[in-house]
């Protein structure tokens, strides 16, 4: 139910009036358009989480590699320790 | 795909794994609060990979299985009436009322459809403007924004023939009922990584520390399980209970402002009735005074008598950590996904659903 997913913003229609700020969403080729009124800092080729229709946060490209450093992270502290 | 499919790399997988392994010492239970997290630990076969002391209990964090079955007759009740046309997401068709689904209503000739966004039905008032549209708002935090969203720009654009039915349910106060059983088993909880999308992570920082558990924020690859696991198990060995954020890449500790700001907009936070658990106070949205002609339950002055569920589901059981699907008497015989006595055996998200369609992993 709280399903999201990922999809690369690929066009953005800017309207006057910020509350229907859409924008079309890749989710590897298949695009759907998506409100856009809760990230208003997303730009062109930014990574958006798509929940029911609304984009409801943007990727954080940097916190995504922390997943692959983690356990070399871990090592290196107990090493201090 | 991007952010998805790097989550999945088994390599990455095992390296968490013997990290695991390596780490735990002693028996723990932790409990996954959110229903997407149950479906991905089951149907990837991560439960029958983890270090055996570590024991993994489904939380109540499915909207499906935890909607009352007085709001289902609610539904249904509106459903039935002549010109509404009764929208909902598609999981909430299949789960029994105290008489019947809302796909008995559909077939029985009631005009219920299935939409993916609370604002398609919005634009669907706007085309039908001899009809009353009504949309089954559920869900978590996280679904509440678009929902409120679609109120807010039915009102924005004049839409009078627009309601939503609210039976949102809250993650922070759920887990402050578990913690609080004084029968509570749960040593460390991975927190729900899209409804901490919405709300941050600041709220659990007072819970972790009243009942000094550990309560890591986790995504929903099994990557990111794994890694959520480790980090809370990590805490348990050393001692410690803080709110960590395994999900960064979707989840910043403040949250999303605009997405709260809609919240708050259109609801007041209400108690509300649990199924399987029973009211839990201060755990649910309903919609604000300002926004009542959006509010199908003034709208159309609903007034029904309260239902009790089936009394051989053990769901209550199940989502308080108490058992597993396979310890229910009815799991796989009377209950079954095409016929289902409690919700928790509908939703594909459901912890009973999820154990029928993996069994063969689980119940070796």
């Amino acid at each position: 139910m709280c399903l999201a997913i990922p999809g690369k913003v690929i066009a953005i229609h800017e309207g006057e009036d910020a509350l229907f700020r859409k924008g079309k969403v890749s989710f590897s080729g298949i695009t759907r358009e998506v409100s856009l009124c809760m990230v208003p800092e997303v730009a062109l080729g930014d990574y958006v989480l798509v929940h029911v229709g609304v984009a409801i946060g943007v990727v954080n490209e940097e916190e995504a590699k922390q997943i692959f450093s983690y356990l070399e992270q871990m090592g290196d502290l107990e090493e201090l320790l | 795909m991007k952010y998805i499919s790097e989550y999945r790399d088994p390599q990455l997988v095992k390296k968490y794994l013997h990290e695991l392994f390596r780490v735990t010492t002693r028996p723990w239970t932790l409990m996954e609060i959110c229903g997407g997290q149950t479906h991905s630990l089951v149907k990837n076969g991560l439960l029958d990979m983890l270090p055996p002391q570590i024991n993994m209990v489904h939380g109540p964090g499915c909207p499906v299985c935890v909607t009352s079955v007085s709001v289902l007759d609610e539904a249904l009740w509106l459903a039935q009436q002549p010109d509404v046309i009764f929208c909902s997401f598609g999981d909430m068709l299949r789960v029994p009322g105290s008489t019947q689904s809302l796909l008995h209503a559909k077939a029985a000739g009631a005009d219920v459809r299935i939409l993916y966004s609370p604002l398609e039905a919005v634009q669907l008032a706007v085309e039908n403007p001899t009809k009353e549209v009504v949309f089954f708002a559920v869900g978590f935090e996280t679904t509440a924004p678009a929902n409120a969203l679609s109120v807010v720009q039915a009102a924005a654009r004049g839409v009078a023939n627009y309601s939503i039915l609210a039976s949102h349910v809250l993650v922070p106060p759920a887990m402050e009922a578990i913690l609080g059983d004084p029968d509570n088993l749960i040593d460390g909880f991975l927190a729900a990584g899209h409804v901490c999308t919405i709300m941050g992570t600041t709220e659990y920082d007072p819970i972790a520390a009243k009942y000094k558990v550990p309560i890591v924020v986790t995504g929903f690859e099994p990557a990111d399980l794994l890694q959520g696991i480790l980090m809370t198990v990590s805490q348990l060995e050393k001692g410690t209970y803080k709110v960590e954020n395994q999900y960064a890449r979707m989840v910043a500790r403040e949250g999303n402002a605009m997405a709260m700001k809609a919240i708050h907009e259109v609801f007041d936070v209400s108690d509300r009735m649990w199924r399987g658990i029973g009211s839990i106070p201060e755990s649910g949205y309903e919609v604000k005074e300002a926004y009542k002609q959006y509010n199908a339950r003034v709208k159309f002055n609903i007034h029904l008598p309260v239902r009790e569920e089936d009394p051989d589901c053990i769901s209550g059981d199940i989502m308080r950590g108490h058992k597993k699907p396979v310890q229910c008497p009815a799991f796989g015989g009377r209950c079954r996904p095409e016929h289902p006595l409690g919700a928790p055996m509908v939703s594909s998200e459901g912890a009973c659903a999820a154990y029928y369609q993996y069994k063969s992993s689980v119940c070796s």
